[in-house]
């Protein structure tokens, strides 16, 4: 039961924005624009990137502060394998956990036992074998992986791409090749079998990493993304209430090229944005 | 018959495809043009709030209204905001047409969603889903109340209008959507 209502709440956030805010008056302003959810944390991914150190759940204090701001669901973050994290924001009763590879890892092996909890979990993946190994351990929600903090959607378009592909091998193949699929991919086998019934995931897929503009948004939309989490893309911006508006048009209407261009005149200037190949620290290696 | 259902954010595509198994055109509403030639239309769930802003940016505000005071309109969960004359705690409404008083997450956080089963009108052992609901506090006299739990009251019908706080769209169960289209 819990499963379904937790399932239920990520297709009611379907075709809506996510956006990352650090403090009330942020969330304010994600409401104001559109937004379907906050993520609430203590440093947006660029500003993780650029500081470096350990990043961690973020104080409770906080996420009280930007729950109470808001009416739409609240979500934070925990590092990877932090159960007691976890713990401590399901006693905050906020709406979402993300197990959140931008954070720093607390577990280089397991991730969380998310069957445990009543509250539902979002997990990143840049395959289908890790979404159907995230959705096995109790996730009810998926997002790419992307690369958080760069302002470069091409992880995040690499690892949707990346999904369908294979989403298309679980289809056309076979039933009986389907167990060394499931060995190749790592993937429990009813949740291949899931797959290849559905013809998609059976919870919801959001993009996320690297997202800085509304084309960004809708070119996610129109690869089959649910809908949209944008981190620093917003408050890193000139005009974040603009901007965060007009990505939220965008996710709205995806697949309509006049509209888009209309919704992304004079958005002022746009996140600086990261090469990958000269990143540091790739957040999307953690936990796989 | 053509159903639209208002497509800006939500779970608009489960009530798009209960609409179609009951034999009907289902058609997403994303703007103005897309009301013309329906002859119902479903607010699905979602978040109000967000779905209230794109109402607002994209100037559907009026025309849903209008199609709203005059055709078979149904809202659930989130729709049923949409649809309502006052929002406690709050000084504005959306399309204001039906004559009720609703409470936002009046259950409180993720936690408290919940399911039941009731009965709904003349429909028995309905499955109930809740997610993070509103709760419908008080209704004029012109509304009559077609669902309680316990003492709360979770569907209401006034003429054209239909609003439930559960999500009858995230079940296999069609039964309400077709005794609304019945009546369209």
């Amino acid at each position: 039961m819990r499963t379904e209502l937790n399932r239920g709440l990520a297709e009611m956030l379907k075709g809506g924005v996510i956006m990352d805010v650090v403090n009330a008056e942020q969330a304010r302003i994600a409401e104001a624009a559109g937004a379907c959810a906050v993520m609430a944390l203590e440093r947006v991914p660029s500003d993780i990137r650029r500081d470096g150190g350990v990043a961690r759940m973020s104080d409770p204090e906080l996420i009280i502060e930007i729950k109470q701001a808001v009416t739409i669901p609240v979500m934070a973050k925990v590092r990877i394998g932090h159960f007691v994290e976890a713990q401590i924001l399901e006693a905050l009763r906020i709406d979402f956990i993300d197990e959140s590879e931008v954070l720093t890892m607390a577990d280089d092996q397991f991730h969380i036992d998310k069957h445990k909890f009543e509250i539902p979990f979002v997990c990143g993946a840049r395959n289908l074998g890790e979404a159907l190994r995230r959705i096995g351990e109790g996730a009810v929600m998926i997002r790419t992986k992307g690369e958080a903090g760069t302002g470069n959607v091409v992880e995040a378009v690499r690892h949707m791409r990346t999904m369908l592909a294979e989403m298309r091998r679980v289809q056309l193949a076979p039933d009986e090749e389907l167990m060394t699929l499931a060995k190749e991919f790592g993937a429990p086998i009813h949740l291949l079998q899931e797959v290849k019934r559905l013809g998609k995931l059976p919870v919801v897929n959001f993009a996320a990493g690297g997202l800085a503009t509304p084309a960004d948004a809708a070119l996610m939309m129109q690869l089959g993304c649910d809908g949209v989490f944008v981190g620093s893309g917003i408050f890193k911006s000139s005009n974040p209430a603009r901007r965060a508006a007009a990505i939220v048009e965008a996710t709205t209407h995806y697949a309509d090229k006049e509209r888009l261009a209309h919704i992304s005149r004079g958005l002022g200037t746009a996140m600086a944005g990261l090469e990958i190949a000269r990143l540091e620290t790739t957040f999307a290696e953690r936990g796989q | 018959m053509i159903v639209g259902v208002l497509s800006l954010q939500g779970a608009f595509r489960e009530h798009l495809r209960a609409v179609q198994r009951l034999g009907h055109e289902a058609r997403e509403v994303k703007s103005e043009k897309d009301l013309r030639g329906l002859q119902a239309l479903i607010l699905p769930g979602g978040e109000s709030t967000a779905m209230g802003k794109i109402i607002e940016r994209n100037e559907l505000r009026e025309p849903l209204r209008d199609f709203a005071a005059n055709k078979p309109t149904m809202g659930t969960c989130a729709g049923a905001i949409l649809l309502a004359k006052d929002i406690i705690g709050e000084t504005k409404n959306y399309l204001g047409v039906l004559d009720i008083a609703v409470e936002r997450n009046a259950y409180g956080s993720q936690l408290d969603s919940f399911v039941g089963q009731g009965t709904v009108g003349r429909l028995h052992d309905f499955p109930l889903v809740f997610i993070r609901a509103p709760l419908i506090r008080s209704v004029s006299a012109s509304v009559e109340v077609i669902a309680k739990l316990g003492e709360d009251i979770i569907g209401v019908r006034s003429n054209n209008l239909w609003a439930c706080t559960f999500h009858p769209e995230m079940t296999a169960d069609t039964r309400l959507h077709a005794l609304f289209l019945q009546h369209a």
